[in-house]
């Protein structure tokens, strides 16, 4: 199906893997085809449960036992057909000639073996090098992945590199025996975006360097249009469509694709007032029909879409598995994204938007948090002296009714202790927290208790903050029965009831248990538990970086109307810059512990002044090849310092391009560079 | 790694000597005096003046605070006075015991860990499999069955079938090896078939978890034989637990097995402790209590110290 080229390096063809359950048999890959070419770079792209991982893991032969197994279809690496191999030819293979990265630099490493020994490893298992040749090879590989002190470093264990460097390490490993092929599963998902950015940087030339093809398995659209050269887009176990990435992204032939391409965020267009989505969820898949997978959500479907649709050759080496797709051609010259029809209802509000932003400028502070400090004191032992992890240190800033302020920045910047701070479950070590005016220190027992359906919280992770024993519609009604504003249980039924329905949730659900929800319902009966009191203010921390891209917009969408309907207030804490571009009215960007920049949306996403803010920027990928291309690669060096050592002067100078001398001398203090616009460095 | 060793051993002072005062103040609260047991507890019709006098020998009859501190200053001096009921020192009546308990323990541990680790491993491995499904019934059996009931099992098993019942008196193994295991190697197996049951339990969920993290994934990944995968990679993470609970369970063992050395007629530390009790003997009840906690702190110790030895992740300073 894929055409034959005769330089393929692998091909997948028809590919099913099938996994066993006690409930049941699950198709998790479904017919897939694709090849890639020596030193090719292709991506993988899809949500979870889309199939991609399980598809690398079928190439390596390294399919969970006993449940998972290849049920169709051949593999074919370098002319030989890996599926049905014997397990040895093919162990002999993993490693040497197909070497795999996976998703989580922090576990992917034995904890109790030094790294050398785990680089060494198949070095002398697969080209039976001696000892000191394995180790020469080892320092020569670490240095080629970028990290100092390589003999040194090869006698330490995973524990004591950060994650970054465990992912340096990891691609070390993969790329000791000279593969052909490196299958890379989600490499920099765990990462922050600055070191994610050094990651596929590094990736990217060093699999060009050698020669290597490259097998990029995401989610990230932006990642897929700055590195990939080929894109392959899966859903539901299949895979949709095909194509070079400029094809894909300008325009695609398949309706996921393209609601995927409109449901995220993005830093290179003007902002929408909504976003698009993909509504519904994915499917179940063990109840998958034999129609479209898509269909359901699919704004295109008709009778027909009820029948498979296969994967058909389009003109230009193009794929896609869509009965419409003819209908989904895009005239010469245009981009998706570009497209009025995507524009109708998405309307660009630039100007209205400034209006809406000058508008409560004026107005009083609902929240004022002022000079707030948070140190947390570790201690190693009983008896040695505690470290002091600098968490929050001097920030200030307001909100106001009905605003959004966003908080961003990398792991370890402070910004969730800033928001827990806010909710008094941290006692401050120095400031002051104001709500409405009142400092939440002096107040009494019970104003606190007042304050607290005043201020409510969404938490990140919606599988975790949701206990599994209770009923959905008890862990809505429970805060509304603790502070009795509901009298009797029918006002309690009616209240939750009501509260789902604003979420987008059916009245039913109150009777289920969460793990009986996706990740997008838990989520929204997250937000219902938060609107029970009608707050005034919502901390939402990270709401939807846990969330698949298509629910994530879903998401985000309904936070932005609860807020015009009932003027509340949120503090969003985010890492993901676009997301908080397209909800934040005024951002806050941190880097560990201190403010670096504040300043209204448009302002600090157009003219950033603070290299920090603008190193973040130039690392986030934007999903437009054509833009990628033309985008000057300045990834910020370094990794950020741990919080347990104290930073003279400013805490950014370790990696920042413009430092000098001075810029250890003090901490520079935030000043208003322009109307409203602060920055804290000293060489603006 | 010495400041630290230094540290733990300092901090062992202030845990015995707390045990040392609660176990003292813990049996005096209790009812009962060895002397009118010892005296009058056949019937016998002794005069108050000659219990007063024993008394008096044993300094029972001096304040609580003044035998307090007569026990505190014993026990830094290491002498630990002489038992209420036999008369004889108390370092004595364990000193002649403790070596069998110990061989009883050591035996039991081995044995256990013999067959608990290579059992857990591969019922881990190859889970809900016949091996696994065979070593769940056995250790359950196991964790089920009482030890001092096995040994009696295993010694009318042993009359019955050969006729042959082990021997009753204790020789030491440096003067008959033989006689020697042939009398210990029966109250070994009771317990360390169950002692055994808990480690396997515990390397088999062990062997479990470790086989499904993500560095056990990237060792396959990078083409190692399947053995090299378990034997260096999984193994040493696996194990690690276990090492907790085979130094717990035999700092248990230590302290004498009450039942278990009836049955098998030993005269050990469970036997003397027994004993103590019923004759409220106070001096061998305080100092069998502080061996058995020296015994737990040591076994502590060295397991903590292990585990900064195996686990890099540990760091001692």
């Amino acid at each position: 199906m894929t055409s034959k080229r005769c330089t393929d390096l692998l091909s997948v063809r028809d590919l099913s893997v099938e996994f066993r359950t006690e409930r049941g048999a699950i198709e998790a890959v479904r017919r897939v085809s694709w090849a890639i070419a020596p030193g090719e770079m292709l991506a993988i792209v899809g949500e979870s449960g889309s199939g991609k991982s399980v598809s690398a893991l079928a190439i390596m032969g390294l399919l969970a036992k006993p449940a998972g197994r290849i049920s169709n279809g051949q593999i074919v690496f370098d002319g030989q057909t890996l599926t049905g191999m014997a397990e040895r030819d093919l162990r002999a293979l993993r490693g040497r000639d197909i070497a795999m990265i996976f998703q989580e630099p922090m576990s992917s490493l034995n904890p109790i073996l030094t790294i050398g020994r785990q680089i060494m490893e198949p070095l002398r298992l697969h080209l039976k090098m001696s000892v000191e040749q394995a180790q020469a090879r080892a320092i020569e590989l670490l240095t080629l992945v970028g990290i100092s002190d390589p003999e040194q470093r090869l006698k330490q264990y995973p524990h004591n590199f950060s994650g970054g460097m465990r992912q340096r390490v990891m691609i070390a490993i993969g790329l000791s025996c000279n593969p052909k092929l490196l299958i890379a599963d989600e490499p920099t998902t765990a990462l922050d975006v600055t070191i994610q950015a050094q990651i596929l940087e590094l990736m990217k030339s060093l699999t060009e360097r050698l020669g290597i093809a490259l097998v990029l398995i995401t989610h990230n659209l932006g990642i897929v249009a700055r590195y990939a050269q080929r894109v392959v887009v899966m859903y539901a176990g299949s895979a949709v469509e095909q194509g070079t990435a400029t094809q894909i992204f300008a325009n695609s032939r398949h309706p996921y694709t393209r609601g995927l391409l409109r449901s995220v965020p993005r830093l290179d267009l003007p902002r929408a007032r909504q976003l698009e989505t993909i509504e519904g969820q994915p499917p179940d898949m063990r109840q998958l029909g034999d129609g479209c997978a898509f269909a359901p959500r699919c704004a295109y479907r008709t009778e027909i879409c009820a029948l498979a649709p296969q994967l058909v050759a389009l003109p230009e080496n193009r794929f896609s598995a869509c009965h419409h797709e003819a209908q989904l051609k895009v005239p010469e010259g245009q981009s998706v994204a570009a497209l009025a029809e995507f524009q109708s209802d998405a309307t660009c509000v630039q100007s209205g938007d400034q209006a809406d932003i000058a508008k409560n400028s004026g107005s009083a502070a609902l929240l004022t948090v002022d000079s707030l400090t948070k140190h947390f004191k570790v201690k190693a032992g009983m008896f040695s002296q505690p470290a002091v992890v600098r968490a929050v240190q001097d920030v200030s800033f307001s909100i106001q009714a009905g605003r959004t302020l966003g908080l961003v920045g990398e792991s370890g910047c402070g910004k969730t202790t800033i928001g827990r701070m806010i909710l008094q479950l941290e006692q401050l070590s120095a400031g002051r927290v104001l709500f409405e005016g009142e400092d939440l220190a002096l107040a009494s027992g019970a104003q606190i208790q007042a304050l607290r359906t005043q201020i409510q919280v969404i938490f990140q992770d919606p599988y975790s903050s949701l206990n599994p024993r209770i009923k959905v519609g008890d862990l809505i009604a429970e805060p509304l029965k603790v502070y009795k504003k509901t009298t009797t249980p029918q006002a309690t039924r009616e209240r939750v009831q009501q509260l789902l329905v604003q979420v987008g949730l059916l009245p039913e659900m109150a009777q289920r248990y969460a793990h009986q929800l996706s990740g997008g319902q838990r989520q929204r009966v997250g937000i219902a538990r938060a609107l029970a009191f009608e707050p005034k203010l919502i901390v939402c921390d990270e709401p939807v970086s846990a969330l698949d891209v298509s629910i994530q917009g879903q998401i985000i969408n309904l936070l932005d109307e609860l807020q015009r309907q009932k003027n509340i207030a949120y503090l969003f804490i985010a890492h993901d810059l676009a997301v908080v571009r397209h909800l934040a009215h005024r951002v806050v960007v941190m880097y560990l512990g201190r403010v670096m920049e504040v300043a209204d949306r448009d302002d600090l996403y157009g003219h950033a002044l603070h290299p920090y803010t603008m190193s973040l920027l130039e690392a986030v990928p934007v999903p437009d090849p054509n833009l990628e291309r033309q985008r000057l690669r300045k990834t910020i060096v370094g990794e950020i310092p741990s919080p347990l050592r104290r930073v003279a002067g400013c805490v950014f100078h370790t990696r920042c391009p413009r430092a000098s001398a001075e810029c250890q001398e003090s901490v520079p203090e935030l000043r208003e560079i322009r109307p409203g616009h602060f920055a804290a460095c000293i060489k603006l | 790694m010495g400041a630290y060793l230094l540290k733990r051993l300092l901090l062992v002072i202030p845990t015995l000597l707390g045990v040392a005062v609660l176990v003292f103040f813990m049996l005096r609260v209790v009812p009962g005096d060895v002397i009118e047991l010892k005296l009058r507890g056949d019937g016998g019709n002794v005069s108050a003046q000659v219990v007063a006098q024993e008394r008096e020998r044993l300094g029972l009859n001096r304040p609580l605070y003044v035998q307090l501190g007569y026990w505190l200053k014993g026990l830094v001096t290491l002498d630990f006075g002489i038992s209420y009921w036999t008369n004889r020192p108390v370092v004595e009546e364990i000193g002649i015991r403790v070596g069998l308990t110990l061989q009883v323990a050591i035996m039991s541990a081995v044995i256990a860990v013999l067959f608990a680790i290579p059992l857990g491993v591969l019922a881990g491995l190859y889970r809900n499999s016949w091996i696994d499904y065979c070593l769940r019934v056995v250790t359950i059996a196991g964790l089920a069955v009482p030890s001092f009931w096995l040994g009696m099992m295993i010694v009318l098993g042993l009359l019955s079938l050969f006729s042959w019942s082990p021997p009753v008196t204790y020789t030491p193994f440096y003067v008959d090896p033989i006689a020697n295991l042939s009398q210990l190697i029966w109250p070994a197996l009771a317990v360390g078939y169950r002692y055994s049951a808990v480690v396997a339990r515990l390397v088999r969920s062990s062997v479990i978890e470790v086989m499904s993290e993500d560095y056990i994934r990237t060792a396959r990944a990078k083409g190692l034989f399947e053995r090299t995968v378990v034997i260096r990679h999984a193994l040493g993470n696996a194990l690690l637990p276990a090492l907790t609970v085979v130094g717990l369970e035999f700092a248990f063992l230590l302290g004498g097995l009450v039942v278990t050395e009836q049955v098998f007629n030993l005269n050990g530390i469970g036997r003397l402790f027994v004993d103590a009790v019923a004759h409220h003997d106070f001096n061998l009840l305080q100092a069998l209590v502080m061996l058995i906690a020296v015994m737990f702190i040591a076994i502590n110790l060295l397991v903590d110290l292990l585990y900064g030895v195996l686990d890099p992740r540990i760091l001692y300073k």
